[in-house]
């Protein structure tokens, strides 16, 4: 291992020189935790996370991380390393899939116990019969954990998404867990070219004083909710600090779109925000919809593309206001219920505009022809642009 | 986004309640927190001066004004606490019939919180109500138990409430300061003293 030194957070985001490396998703996840100077990984493998994992633990021996296991499961790394991030260290873990759903009772104890823990999902399907190919069903789910939640595109997003995570995780206003996601296999085992900072720059280590909690032991909230019988109280006041709790993880989640603006360049990128076609969707449907949209352009068919980086906060007010320009909206995504076309209906004027589709799951993957084709087909069957 | 000056555009305010059965919280209802050198006045970014101003103004008003001093400065662990907490001993002197009444956990005290002696987070409302306080100063309290506590007082009572925090502020309170430690408490006090003297020199003048 290099001696390293520790850099601020704007320069290793905006000003460290990037050396390009042909890297799978798997591996830039890995190089980013090896940057964001974590103490603690703690995982449990599981196809299409095991790899990075695994690196995680070769650099642990490397020395660039300070503890390292493997769990028995995933619920008890989601429990392991919230103990860790509630001692005051900077944990990361990964899962994917059923070990998203395995885990899940500890995502909102995350949120609600504050803990800036960054957890890369990389997402896949989890239906009988088992399968082990893309689908990102999983992120409508965590969508409404109090966690935030990023939507990687590809490797180079998942490089910069993980060490932005750790930097807006952990502003003492915010101080909520992070999930960075990429749609499995379609990120985690794809080489691409990918910009990384300097191997021997790390970000500042974790700063626990700044908690908007106290460093927690059984006799401190919330923990301490649990064994009291106030937890079990039925009465306004109970009711009431409970609610209260939840409005505060929820408020500290809003708190954190300054930073989404300012270390990520903000939640959305746009692409012909004029267009009178546009396309709105996240992760690696933005690749695919970003080839359709030059094809159909290229025909001189008037489409944009916005891309959806952060699914949480939900960027309302910029979906709101981009909505209103083009007649219609198509939102394709690598899962069956389509959550995004629902978020964003649920955010727009004249819904009536927004197509869910199309949508392919289970492992299939989305050529550029299928969006082409689908959105061809509506403009032929005489929907109004 | 966030760094917008003035109200939301919604025209929430951060104002004395009670406000709600459930108050939604401030920042959800699109008040941001201030930027260095900044404060918040019921929602409003203001100048770190101009919210000084209105906390000596709010506090030297009160019928009952009261100091709520949470662990981070009712222990001695760091000199800097240590030097805030005086700081704020010799604020609370200046401001006449302002009394302490400590928040020392955060552990809830349900149903054998004594209101008289301390205040909880969980139902901070109890120890409002029972010492009628209307005017109230939040200071070293962990940031997610100040809000909780800020919330149900305006959700529950009339009291006005200023938090003081060595983070990044409080939109739930009616008045915040961010960054605030023992320099900036002095510099409350010396607006205290300003803003009493030009009190009293009103008086001889009438």
């Amino acid at each position: 291992m290099p001696e390293r030194r520790v850099v601020s957070p704007e320069y290793m985001l905006f000003d460290a020189p990037r050396e390009k490396k042909y890297l799978i998703g798997n591996e830039a996840v890995a190089e980013a935790a090896k940057r964001a100077n974590v103490d603690m990984a703690i995982v449990y493998p599981i196809t299409p996370q095991s790899e990075a994992t695994h690196i995680i633990g070769d650099m642990y021996a490397q020395g660039y991380i300070r503890d390292y296991y493997r769990g028995e499961d995933e619920f008890n790394v989601m429990s392991a390393v919230a103990g860790a991030a509630m001692g005051g260290v900077r944990v990361f873990t990964a899962t994917s899939g059923p070990g998203t759903l395995r885990a899940f009772e500890m995502f909102p104890v995350w949120a609600g116990h504050r803990l800036p823990i960054v957890c890369a999902f990389m997402t896949r399907g989890v239906n009988s019969p088992l399968s082990i190919q893309p689908d990102n069903i999983e992120i409508g789910w965590l969508a409404d954990t109090g966690m935030l939640i990023f939507h990687a595109e590809d490797p180079q997003d998942f490089f910069d998404m993980t060490l932005q995570a750790y930097i807006i995780a952990e502003q003492p206003e915010v101080h909520l867990p992070v999930g960075v996601c990429v749609d499995g296999f379609f990120v985690t085992h794809t080489r691409e070219i990918v910009e990384l900072t300097p191997e021997d720059e790390m970000l500042p280590p974790y700063d626990p004083s700044v908690s908007p909690v106290v460093a927690m032991d059984m006799e401190t909230v919330p923990v301490r909710h649990m064994k009291d019988p106030f937890v079990m109280k039925s009465n306004y006041i109970s009711y009431n600090t409970h609610a209260s709790w939840q409005q505060e993880v929820r408020a500290a989640a809003e708190r954190a779109r300054k930073h989404i603006y300012k270390y990520m360049g903000g939640p959305i990128e746009v692409t012909h925000p004029d267009a009178e076609i546009m396309f709105m969707t996240s992760g690696t449907a933005a690749a695919q919809a970003r080839v359709a949209m030059e094809r159909m352009r290229a025909e001189g068919i008037d489409v944009g593309l916005v891309k959806i980086k952060v699914i949480r906060p939900f960027p309302e007010k910029e979906i709101a206001e981009l909505a209103e320009v083009p007649g219609i909206i198509i939102v394709p995504e690598h899962n069956i219920t389509g959550w995004l076309a629902r978020e964003i209906r649920s955010r727009v004027n004249n819904n009536s505009k927004i197509y869910s589709g199309p949508r392919v799951f289970g492992g299939m993957t989305m050529p550029p022809e299928v969006i082409v084709k689908e959105t061809k087909k509506l403009l032929q069957a005489g929907v109004a642009v | 986004m966030s760094t917008l000056i003035g109200l939301p555009k919604n025209g929430y305010r951060v104002v004395p309640g009670p406000e709600a059965y459930l108050s939604p919280s401030a920042a959800i209802m699109g008040v941001v927190l201030p930027e260095e050198g900044q404060g918040l006045i019921e929602g409003e970014i203001v100048p770190q001066e101009v919210a000084m101003e209105e906390i000596a103004n709010r506090l030297l008003s009160a019928r009952n004004p009261m100091l709520f001093p949470g662990p981070l400065v009712l222990w001695a662990w760091s000199d800097k606490a240590v030097a805030k907490a005086k700081a704020l001993q010799d604020m609370v002197a200046e401001v006449p019939g302002m009394r302490i009444i400590p928040m020392p956990d955060y552990r809830p005290k349900y149903p054998m919180i004594n209101p008289e002696v301390e205040i909880n987070p969980n139902h901070p409302n109890l120890t409002i109500w029972h010492n009628n306080i209307d005017v109230c100063m939040f200071v070293g309290v962990h940031c997610h138990f100040a809000n909780l506590a800020l919330k149900i007082v305006r959700a529950g009572t009339d009291c006005y409430t200023i938090a003081l925090c060595g983070e990044r502020g409080h939109e739930d309170a009616m008045i915040t300061l961010r960054d605030v430690h023992a320099e900036e408490v002095r510099k409350i006090t010396e607006t205290i003293k300003r803003v009493k003297m030009g009190r009293v020199s009103c008086q001889k003048e009438e």
